[in-house]
């Protein structure tokens, strides 16, 4: 059993998040360090995880495994594989950014403060949300995992409708309602997705008795444990709802762009990087690994709908005149580009699916970081309200197309990588599929671009003539996101090499293989 | 050696990496570094030259694997590089037109205070450009293929304060995606079919699948040819990329990266080979765009817009030449680097005019600048006779073989091609005599500059001083030095590839080459030719050297003005994709709101309707409480007591 | 006697006590009644202790002395608090408790 590293990984920012909920209001700034350290420390140990995991090992490792409620089969049962501990750098990475990025969203309003802020309660509960998220990423264990899948609503609705964007058209009660609105649609959308998979988690038990992914896998791979087909089909099916509302895949997207909309920028990093990314993680994982057959008679209808949400996302970027709301809808599109690397069932669109996860996560997490700081500035989000701040502030202009580029899947950053590979992988099993998800990428140039040019291209707008460019902690915040974007798009290999033999575990969950060329090249 | 080749790369790109992080230190000194290290990587290439012209003709080629790029089961991605005789001609090219044309922008750009950053996105061009050409597989050429693209998007956009560079930048960029698109769906078709991308193995292996798969393959490569190298119906990005700053035209938007396109065809040429119907196809594309952007050519009065119509139409003589398969292979490089020579050297020479005259480009408001520019004045007119096929120039020796190639392709498709080749000569001579005799003879028209804000076109490059005549003045040697360099080129290059066709020769172990036979003989085909260039020659010169030029153009026929306006094809791109597309989004946003969302509001509303409805029987009295309670209890049991008589 | 006569009365008492919840508007009456209820109850469990022979029906009504002890405290303490408020033991006035 040795050391419960993993445990620790989620223990760490847990504790941390009730330190910081703990520091008295007066010593504010107190708490926004004790977060941002606690933080660090998440990250230390989500490197070390990384550096102890062994690729050619095992499929799942660090495992933990104790009883929990016995007579029910529930374990605490902990294990990574490669995806898992790809996501888990990724979500330890992305935290200290979001922090950083937020240390004053919290701030208590200078003018006629009507509302009581709680500086450290926001600190508080991104750190809660990290905590579950990370733990979501390494059960082993079906309840566990759905407890804490659940749990993390309950941070993100108070980060949703607690602390929201201050830049806001409207009045301020009209701002309060649009908040309100976003967080309890994130809630309900997201609670009933929940729910029909907690139908789903009983029906399991029912079928399997006992929770244990592991256990219940490879019965199902000895044929020791079988399922009636309809059975299977509605147990993957409640669990598959639950991801898609996650993921979100159309048409259960329209919770997004409002919590993005309403939520300050680092939050809505923190929904669109990393929660949603326990959704495709999840179908991966659970959707793949205990239905396979109930994955690959379901997977046309989700290639369609991966389709959809890849070309509807895009065009509906094009529309938004939100800059918040466009990038929402841009990463509705990419999550639909994950959903299709995944349902391919081929290494490559596998491979490249996860990478995505990661590469979509750094790459949102810059355009919309950089977004949140030139709104912050202006204090609009309305793309109308801009225009010419690549004169005034060049450096924050430069970054924010270096994000853009990124979402464009420009080669020579990372999305590219992941975003070739899905679209090869989905072409060698699926030509036409393929060929209609690559409009794709003239899509995200388009809304990318047109972004760009109405935002920070044109003649100096009055408004936005004084505008500082970036700041030290925002350049700071920004430049590692850049350069990992670079480092992974040319040398993308510590990443793949992690990620390769979990793919060929979940390939050969569903018994697929991948297409064999149609002439074995001369080598 | 092998080992140089990775700096070719990297000797620019530290250059774009240093000047763009640099900051403001490096404004001083910034471009010199720039130019230096182009400087460099032409010094490298001219080394790795010298080395393979030592070796026999088939052990030249080199290859270089830096590392594993993208390793995924089945997926095999390097990061390597292969240079050989193709590649050689291209860095060359590349990294010698580019130095020259850094070092004109030290001096065209010397007014700018932005200078450092243009001259860190010209090295990350370079870079890109000599990635592309230097790949070894096509999926690290599709990088160095977005990559110049990028660079292309932030040169044309360098001024981004005027909305009309922003807009043809990112025009630019879409239409360009469009074709990359084309290279997506061939690289993915490659890797179904040989399930492998790299050219080796592909290019040796294509008798081993199915021509359908081929001709598919062929045609997206083409697409993404059309969309590089600006061919129909993917061309209208080019004419509005002529916003970005005048030494960016000559050398991305002229002498290299719209010529990557014709790269690509020549580097396929296995897969086209094996397939007819898609090297028929490329050839009409060639053909169609070669009189396509001459006839636009004819009608623009912007300088730059005339050398962008001229530009479409040269290319598009290369990608016919690259349409006609081994026996044009080498003429379409040739003509590529004969064109690269004189298409610079033209650029340069305008953007030397347009220096000297407040930064106009209408050609109606030139007129008699030869008096007043004479290195100008003579660069530009080598460049000009080179370009209509004067015979003994650059240009004459590699059009004319296209031509006489075109003819032997045989059958009623080489007549029709030979016969579109010939008239595009034609009508290139007449409209290049026409930017020579607008710009250079005839009356000074010359007109009082406007207003900074107001300027047509707004290159900062000299003062403006508004209201007054413009002065014209001979460029700086920074600028004069690159444009005689280039008129030499345009003399010599031509004649010295024919010399004992060494050209061919020198390309023949990668493009494999087959001598073609026009039906009519040779000798006759470049008589034609000649004749051609006379009656193209003649006819501008009756209409714009014999009589006055008028400031204001005249509304001219149907055709002149379609040819205005590009042929109507932003127009059609105007009500088809742009309004389209619109509507489309508009109704999309909408239908997101009130379908989608509504369908959920609409459920969120009848429940709360509904619990509305049953908050009545919550009245606060405990008494009604407690008969439902009881009420309930009785249900209950009575309920048991049947159930239990049943 | 038969044990089935004091179940009769049982369900009389606890009639009763229902009869008065739902009919009386006065807290304390209302209070009584519900009283009633509880220990017509408790003579149920009694008696059900004595049909059936074995302890669980008395220590059910123990607990249910305990219980109804604790509710009168509290239950008085409201009322006296509603009466100092409100001027009034009816429970009818005490009806803005709701949504």
């Amino acid at each position: 059993m040795g050391f419960p590293l993993l445990t620790l990984t989620a223990v760490v920012p847990a504790a941390g998040a009730v330190l910081t909920a703990a520091v008295p209001a007066a010593r504010r700034t107190a708490a926004k360090w004790l977060a941002l350290l606690v933080s660090l420390a998440t990250l230390a140990l989500a490197v070390l995880v990384a550096v102890r995991f062994e690729p050619g090992g095992a499929r799942y490792q660090l495992t933990e495994s104790h009883w929990w409620i016995k007579d029910f089969g529930v374990r605490y049962a902990l294990g990574v594989d490669g995806i898992g501990v790809a996501l888990i750098v990724l979500t330890a990475l992305l935290v200290p950014f979001v922090i950083a990025a937020g240390w004053h969203d919290a701030d208590p309003l200078e003018t006629a403060s009507k509302r009581w802020r709680p500086t450290q309660g926001f600190f508080a509960l991104i750190l809660a949300v990290e905590a579950m998220v990370i733990i979501s990423f390494e059960a082993t264990d079906v309840f566990l995992f759905y407890i804490f899948f659940e749990a993390m609503l309950i941070p993100m609705y108070f980060l949703i409708g607690g602390f929201g964007d201050r830049a806001h058209s409207g009045s301020d009660e009209n701002a309060a309602a649009q908040r309100s609105y976003a967080a309890v649609k994130f809630l309900l959308y997201n609670l009933v997705g929940g729910l029909i998979m907690l139908a789903a988690v009983i029906g399991l038990y029912v079928v399997a008795g006992n929770f244990s992914l592991v256990e219940i896998a490879d019965a199902r791979a000895a044929g020791k444990l079988d399922m009636a087909t309809n059975t299977e089909r509605l147990l993957f099916l409640g669990f598959f709802f639950a991801f898609a509302v996650k993921a979100p895949l159309w048409p259960l997207h329209t919770w997004l762009p409002n919590a993005m909309g309403e939520a300050t920028a680092p939050v809505a990093v923190l929904i669109t990087a990393v929660v949603d990314k326990v959704g495709t993680f999840a179908m991966l994982r659970f959707c793949l690994g205990l239905f396979p057959e109930a994955s690959k008679w379901a997977t046309p209808v989700i290639l369609v709908l991966a389709l959809i949400s890849i070309v509807y996302g895009a065009l509906l970027a094009v529309g938004q005149r939100d800059i918040k709301r466009l990038v929402a809808y841009a990463s509705i599109s990419h999550f639909g580009f994950i959903v299709l690397g995944i349902f391919a069932m081929t290494s490559q669109g596998q491979s490249g699916a996860t990478l995505y996860m990661v590469n979509h996560g750094l790459s949102t997490a810059a355009l919309m970081l950089v977004a949140g700081f030139l709104i912050s500035r202006r204090g609009s989000r309305l793309i109308a309200d801009y225009g010419g701040v690549q004169k005034v502030a060049p450096v924050l202009a430069g970054t924010f197309l270096i994000g853009g580029l990124a979402t464009l899947s420009l080669p020579g950053l990372a999305p590219f990588v992941s975003e070739f590979l899905v679209l090869v992988g989905t072409f060698a099993r699926y030509p036409v599929v393929g060929i209609v998800a690559t409009f794709g990428i003239v899509l995200a140039a388009l809304y990318t671009l047109v972004l760009y040019q109405r935002t920070m291209t044109g003649p100096v707008k009055e408004e936005v003539s004084g505008m500082p460019d970036l700041r030290l902690r925002e350049l700071l915040v920004v430049a590692p996101l850049i350069v990992l974007l670079i480092g992974l798009g040319v040398y993308p290999k510590p990443l793949t090499e992690i990620v390769n033999p979990a793919v060929e575990h979940t390939l050969s969950d569903v018994k697929q293989k991948d297409p064999a060329p149609e002439v074995e090249a001369a080598k | 050696m092998e080992n140089l080749i990775a700096l070719l790369v990297a000797a620019p790109l530290l250059g774009a990496a240093v000047l763009l992080c640099g900051g403001r230190r490096l404004d001083k000194t910034g471009h010199w570094l720039g130019t230096l290290l182009a400087a460099v990587s032409f010094g490298i290439g001219a080394v790795l030259f010298a080395d393979m012209l030592g070796k026999g003709a088939e052990d030249r080629a080199l290859h270089q694997k830096l590392f594993s790029w993208i390793p995924v089961e089945g997926f095999q991605a390097d990061v390597a590089f292969q240079l050989d005789q193709l590649s050689m001609t291209f860095v060359l090219l590349i990294s010698g037109v580019g130095t020259l044309i850094h070092l004109y922008s030290v001096g065209y750009m010397e007014h700018d205070e932005r200078r450092r950053r243009f001259f860190g996105y010209l090295n990350l061009f370079l870079a890109a450009m000599l990635l592309l050409v230097l790949a070894d597989n096509y999926l690290l050429l599709y990088v160095g293929w977005e990559g110049v693209g990028l660079a292309s998007y932030l040169l044309i956009g360098f001024w981004q304060h005027k909305p009309s560079a922003a807009t043809a930048a990112k025009k630019a960029f879409l239409v360009n995606r469009v074709g990359d698109m084309g290279l997506s769906i061939a690289i993915m078709l490659m890797f179904t079919t040989f399930g492998t991308f790299a050219f080796g193995p592909v290019l040796s292996s294509v008798g081993e699948t199915s021509e359908g798969t081929l001709t598919a393959i062929g045609l997206m490569l083409l697409l993404a040819a059309c969309g590089k190298s600006a061919q129909v119906p993917l061309q209208s990005w080019l004419g509005d990329a002529m916003e970005g700053p005048t030494p960016v035209s000559a050398l991305i938007h002229a002498a290299t990266m719209v010529t990557a396109g014709v790269y690509l065809i020549v580097r396929s040429g296995a897969i086209f080979n094996a397939s007819p119907d898609a090297q028929l196809v490329v050839a009409i594309v060639g053909a169609v765009t070669l009189l396509f952007g001459a006839i636009v050519g004819c009608a623009k009065d912007d300088i730059k817009k005339a050398l962008a119509g001229s530009t479409m139409s040269q290319i598009g003589y290369m990608v016919l030449a690259a349409g006609l398969g081994p026996i044009g292979y080498a003429f379409a490089i040739m003509h590529l680097v004969t064109h690269g020579f004189f298409k610079a050297g033209l650029f340069l020479g305008a953007g030397s005019v347009m220096h000297a005259m407040n930064d106009e480009v209408d050609m109606r408001k030139y007129g008699g600048l030869r008096r007043y520019m004479p290195v100008t004045f003579a660069t530009f007119g080598l460049g000009y006779l080179a370009i209509i096929g004067f015979p003994g120039l650059s240009g004459f020796w590699s059009k004319d073989k296209i031509i006489e190639a075109a003819f032997a392709k045989g059958g009623t498709e080489g007549w029709i091609l030979g016969g579109v080749a010939l008239l595009g000569a034609a009508i290139t001579a007449f409209y290049m005599t026409r930017v020579m005799l607008m710009t250079f003879f005839g009356e000074k028209r010359w007109q009082p500059a406007p207003d900074a804000d107001t300027a047509p076109s707004a290159e900062p490059a000299a003062e403006h001083r508004a209201g007054e005549l413009p002065h014209p003045h001979e460029s700086p040697k920074t600028m004069t030095i690159p444009m005689i360099v280039l008129a030499f080129g345009s003399v010599f290059a031509g004649g010295l590839f024919s010399l004992n066709e060494s050209f061919v020769k020198w390309l023949e172990p990668v493009t494999s080459f087959e001598h073609g036979h026009p039906p009519i003989g040779a000798a006759a085909v470049t008589g034609a030719t000649v004749v051609a260039l006379i009656a193209g020659v003649g006819i501008a010169y009756a209409m714009y050297g014999r009589r006055p030029v008028p400031v204001v153009a005249p509304r001219g026929s149907v055709l002149t003005r379609a040819a205005r306006r590009d042929l109507l094809q932003d127009d059609f791109n105007h009500v088809v994709l742009v309004r389209g597309g619109e509507h489309l989004t508009r109704s999309l946003v909408y239908v997101d709101h009130s379908l989608v969302d509504g369908v959920v509001n609409g459920t969120a509303a009848s429940v709360g309707g509904l619990s509305g409805r049953l908050r009545k029987l919550q009245n606060g009295y405990a008494r009604s409480y407690a008969v439902s309670m009881f009420g309930g209890t009785a249900v209950l049991i009575a309920a048991t007591l049947l159930m239990r008589g049943v | 006697m038969n044990p089935v006569n004091y179940l009769y009365l049982a369900a009389l008492l606890f009639t009763i006590g229902a009869a008065g919840v739902l009919i009386r508007r006065n807290a304390i009456v209302l209070f009584m009644c519900v009283e009633l209820m509880l220990n017509a109850c408790n003579l149920a469990f009694v008696t059900f202790s004595r049909m059936h022979g074995n302890l669980d029906g008395q220590i059910i009504a123990f607990f249910t002395m305990v219980v109804a002890a604790a509710e009168v405290v509290v239950g008085l303490a409201i009322i006296v608090s509603l009466f100092r408020t409100r001027h009034s033991a009816s429970v009818d006035d005490a009806s803005l408790m709701k949504l």
